[in-house]
């Protein structure tokens, strides 16, 4: 029973990361066109840095509001190195720029992290904070390195190429990523799996047990802390490689936020939900920013509801529903799931076409007409704020009414899973 | 003289309006355990409040009903969303105020615009408080108001004014310090939430409604940080960053003042005004102090940018630095009791 049960779980490990590999060596190959190759490098990118952040924010219990600071530094390392390659002042090849971010996440995180882990919990939130604007004001003053306002840029083409791979045109690049995030991916997993990566658990649920047994708290965390700083700055690297610019804003508040709101978003309580959030988080900033100048106000309301109603993120509802799927019960929840996405839907298109109306009166003024999901709205007349409106009230009661009846039957699921459960212990 | 007088009077009205965030941060801090990342988003709307019903009733009414208002959505916040996550933990608690932060931001940015705005001081607080004069014996002389053009213009003389706005802002920061401590000290409700902040299972068992008492301390938080957005705005920029720019540092003075403790925001708050007032003044560089010790540099290292940065240069960073520094000499904070 433990035999089969243990070559089934390492079949499935098998099954999830060659299709993992696969999907990389796939997925430009499916999405060829030159936007959906410059999203697909950034998604890569993203998932190597949530994943890192989560190693402090999931397994660590360390909310940071600094991680960007590594990645950043990582990123200029990076590009410095790329142009002293360039300059053949430092003979190393381009696929090796992204570990020398790497290498510098890593000894900024010796560095800053023995200060910053010194404090757990809220305390470590601000500290973060304060290193993170510490940083960005000194990217300011150091122009030599930072480069200024402008950046410092550099061009990814460095001397012969080799096996005719000269990392000029975007998809050999996207390779190299994919192939670093591939690494990165089964090396964070397997951070895990270590004594140290369990400690890191401990230390996030108990951390006076874990000085009880002997462990130094404030040391597993700042080594955790450097080994996070070291994937973050692979991330630097391969972001460095992939823009062939490197500006201030990559160290800055702005940047930790949106690691921080994303990997919560894709749920911090799998190893696997970061990697939701780094889709969503490149989709977002490329293309969702395009649709609608208020996606920052949605995104914080997303957020705020997601805190609010499902803490453990996106992977949680997806491994709730997969829990109920496993008993056979999802088919009757279906049927509620789209009445709910239904009525979601309506109500969300009339908070939104409210919320683009004053966004249209702020920016261009109340004459100009709007277009917003194939209607055309104009914000000068009232008509179109009460039908706006009405959308929205309508859809809002039509949603509660469909949540009521969810959640009822929801908790009838759960009630019979719990029986079946014990009924299954009790019998073994 | 004069420089430093001026200056030290700016560095604490700067201080005392950080300490009129911070207290409310530290209240809501060693009553809830929660940290309000929003603190400086209510800043922002006391400000913006203060402009919109400043325009309608005046100045004054203002000053009165802005911080209520920002008050009103603070308890509003805390009723809604942040008692529904208060089960989940503290981490949630922090991270449904930096949504809120986010939401603050962007509504702001949709009803007032993008642009800083035009909040000009009442009548009465435009202009300098008092004047500073020192003629050419090198006497110093003081002035209320304004000082009479013909004796700034006598040669020799220099005249330092000190801003009305900044008067009032060290005027309010001291009214509102002493009502605050009164009410904690002095009053029934106030022991009510003393008492709530050590022990809150014996106070509710006494029949006192402590989810209210908390509802109100962070309705009370955020309508201080109005008070103080209301000052401030008038007295600095009216704009969509001034969250940003004043959050961070309100942070680091919580830090280092030590967490939960009121005296120690109060001595960080007033140490960090008044050392990043002098900062930005201080035109000097490590380049200068050397040529001024008669040590002669290399044209190389004269060129280098670390010797060429003046004090006022590296203002911005002091701050974050002294946090460090704090961090590594004393973990618990200027005042701090808790370690950890």
């Amino acid at each position: 029973m433990l035999v089969s049960s243990r070559s089934s779980a390492s079949r499935a490990r098998w099954i999830t990361w060659s299709g993992f590999a696969l999907l990389l060596v796939v997925a430009p190959l499916l999405l060829s066109s030159g936007l959906s190759i410059t999203i697909l490098s950034q998604i890569g990118i993203a998932i190597v840095v949530c994943l890192s952040y989560n190693m402090l924010l999931g397994q660590g219990g360390m909310l940071s509001f600094g991680h960007a600071v590594y990645s950043g530094l990582g990123s200029y390392m990076a590009i410095h190195a790329l142009n002293a390659a360039a300059a053949g002042a430092l003979p190393i090849p381009v696929s090796l720029v992204p570990l020398v971010g790497g290498l510098a996440g890593l000894l900024f995180a010796v560095l800053l992290g023995y200060v910053t882990t010194k404090k757990s919990g809220t305390t470590f939130a601000m500290i973060t904070l304060g290193v993170g604007e510490l940083v960005f004001a000194m990217s300011l003053m150091v122009p030599e390195f930072f480069g200024g306002e402008a950046g410092v840029a550099g061009n990814r083409v460095v001397g012969e190429p080799f096996l005719g791979i000269s990392f000029g045109p975007p998809i050999q690049v996207y390779y190299l990523i994919a192939l670093y995030t591939f690494l990165s991916v089964a090396g964070m997993y397997a951070f895990t799996r270590t004594p140290l990566g369990r400690m890191l658990n401990a230390v996030r649920d108990n951390p006076e047990r874990v000085e009880f047994v002997g462990y130094n708290a404030q040391h597993v965390r700042y080594l955790a802390f450097i080994v996070a700083g070291f994937f973050a700055g692979i991330a630097g690297g391969l972001g460095a490689l992939n823009f062939e610019i490197v500006t201030a804003e990559v160290v800055g508040a702005g940047r930790s936020g949106a690691y921080l709101l994303f990997t919560f978003l894709g749920g911090a309580t799998f190893f696997f939900g970061p990697i939701i959030g780094a889709v969503l988080m490149v989709l977002a900033f490329v293309l969702f920013s395009e649709l609608t100048k208020a996606w920052l106000l949605y995104l914080g309301l997303i957020f705020m509801f997601m805190v609010m109603y499902a803490p453990g993120g996106i992977a949680s509802l997806i491994m709730m529903n997969v829990r109920v799927a496993r008993f056979g019960r999802l088919r009757g929840l279906i049927p509620h799931y789209v009445v709910l996405a239904l009525t979601a839907s309506v109500a969300l298109a009339g908070a939104s076409a409210l919320i683009e109306m004053i966004y249209q009166v702020q920016l261009e003024g109340s004459d100009a007409a709007l277009r917003f999901l194939g209607v055309t709205l104009q914000p000068a007349q009232a008509l179109h704020w009460l039908l706006a409106g009405a959308v929205l009230l309508v859809g809002g009661a039509l949603f509660e009414w469909a949540r009521r009846r969810f959640a009822r039957q929801w908790g009838a699921v759960q009630e019979d899973i719990e029986l079946r459960v014990r009924q299954m212990e009790a019998s073994a | 003289m004069e420089f430093f007088v001026i200056s030290l009077l700016n560095g604490l009205s700067y201080g005392l309006l950080l300490f009129m965030l911070s207290s409310g941060l530290t209240l809501i801090f060693s009553m809830m355990g929660v940290l309000n990342f929003a603190h400086a988003s209510f800043y922002m709307l006391g400000a913006y409040m203060g402009y919109s019903i400043g325009r309608v009733t005046g100045f004054w009414v203002a000053l009165l009903l802005a911080p209520l208002a920002v008050g009103a959505l603070g308890a509003l916040f805390e009723r809604l969303a942040l008692r529904r996550v208060h089960r989940f933990g503290h981490v949630p608690e922090l991270l449904i105020t930096f949504g809120l932060s986010y939401v603050v931001l962007e509504l702001v940015q949709l009803i007032w615009g993008r642009l800083a705005l035009e909040f000009h001081p009442p009548e009465v607080l435009q202009g300098p408080a008092f004047t500073l004069i020192k003629d050419a014996t090198g006497a110093l002389g003081l002035a209320w108001g304004a000082a009479p053009a013909q004796v700034c213009q006598a040669a020799g003389a220099v005249c330092s004014p000190f801003p009305a706005t900044r008067g009032f802002m060290m005027l309010s920061a001291v009214v509102m310090l002493v009502s605050v401590w009164l009410l904690l000290t002095r009053t029934r409700i106030g022991l009510v939430i003393q008492a709530a902040l050590t022990h809150p299972e014996t106070v509710e068992t006494l029949g006192h409604n402590v989810p209210r008492v908390f509802m109100l301390v962070f309705g009370a938080g955020c309508a201080l940080a109005g008070l103080a957005g209301v000052v401030g705005g008038m007295t600095f920029l009216t704009e969509p960053a001034m969250a940003a720019t004043v959050g961070s540092i309100i942070f680091v003075v919580v830090v280092v003042g030590g967490m939960g403790s009121l005296a120690g925001a109060f001595v960080a708050s007033l140490i960090i005004g008044v050392v990043q007032t002098f900062a930005v003044a201080l035109d000097y560089s490590l380049g200068s102090l050397l040529a001024q010790l008669g040590v002669t540099l290399s044209p190389a290292l004269q060129g280098n940018t670390l010797v060429k940065m003046t004090i006022s240069q590296v203002a911005p960073i002091l701050p974050y630095l002294f946090l460090v520094l704090i961090l590594i000499f004393r973990p618990r904070g200027l005042l701090g009791t808790r370690e950890g």
